[in-house]
């Protein structure tokens, strides 16, 4: 079975389609793929435990992998404390080491 | 497949979205760990690399030039293609209707000029493929 990389780079309050990669994604998962979604740019701002709209907690209750982009982190004045449990942070070396993995699928969103 | 290879299409113009910058990072980040990349510039992406960019001071806070460093994506695609000029190499293609269409002809050295069927090529020679689209 394929990985999946999801990289988001939207935020739910201005992009209303992010729950459609949170469909697709979970959907994948229940199939037996093996999902990850990365967070970058605006995307990290749903992170924050008092976010609305978040998509992750879905994400995360059905076992995929979220990642949060520490530069985009700091960019915004995100401290790891204020996100939610289970939101990993990770680096840009991270995300090149998962898009280079073997029969792995990249989505840009 | 004996050494990996990753190749990224852009198509967003300088100066107008964070992808630009996150593009550029994971072409750095891979360049670093020693993979091969390959750039296929698309649509506005063509003027990342256009010589003619110039700094600027900035009237607002009063800096000079020098103060402000002011930094233009022709000099990050530049010192991407000095750290990927050898082993690993970074192949930096511009989509060549879509520099005539802009008249982004002058672009920094190392920036070859190409079609979708490059794309095609490099896509298939590559480990994997991201596509970065214009919303």
């Amino acid at each position: 079975m394929p990985n999946y990389i999801f990289i988001e780079s939207r935020d739910p309050f201005d992009s209303p389609d992010t729950s459609f990669l949170a469909d697709t994604a979970t959907s994948l998962k229940r199939r037996g793929n093996d999902v990850t979604v990365f967070l970058v740019q605006n995307a990290v701002l749903a992170t924050r435990k008092q976010a609305r709209k978040s998509q992750l907690p879905r994400l995360i209750e059905s076992g995929i992998a979220v990642l949060a982009d520490d530069f985009s982190l700091r960019e915004r004045g995100i401290q790891s404390d204020e996100c939610q449990a289970n939101v990993k942070t990770a680096t840009i070396d991270q995300l090149v080491d998962l898009l280079l993995r073997e029969n792995t699928r990249a989505i840009w969103h | 497949m004996a050494e990996k290879k990753l190749t990224i299409a852009i198509m967003d113009p300088p100066y107008e979205k964070a992808s630009t910058t996150t593009a550029l990072r994971i072409v750095s980040a891979a360049l670093k760990k020693g993979i091969h990349v390959n750039v296929f510039a698309y649509e506005g992406a063509v003027n990342l690399a256009m010589k003619d960019q110039a700094p600027h001071a900035n009237p607002v806070k009063g800096t000079t030039v020098e103060q402000e460093e002011h930094p233009t994506t022709k000099e990050f695609v530049r010192s991407l293609l000095e750290i990927g000029k050898g082993s690993p190499q970074l192949t930096w293609i511009n989509c060549g209707l879509c520099v005539d269409e802009r008249g982004a002809v002058n672009v920094v050295d190392g920036v070859k000029r190409g079609s979708p069927a490059d794309f095609f090529k490099m896509a298939t020679e590559s480990t994997n493929t991201l596509v970065i689209p214009t919303r």
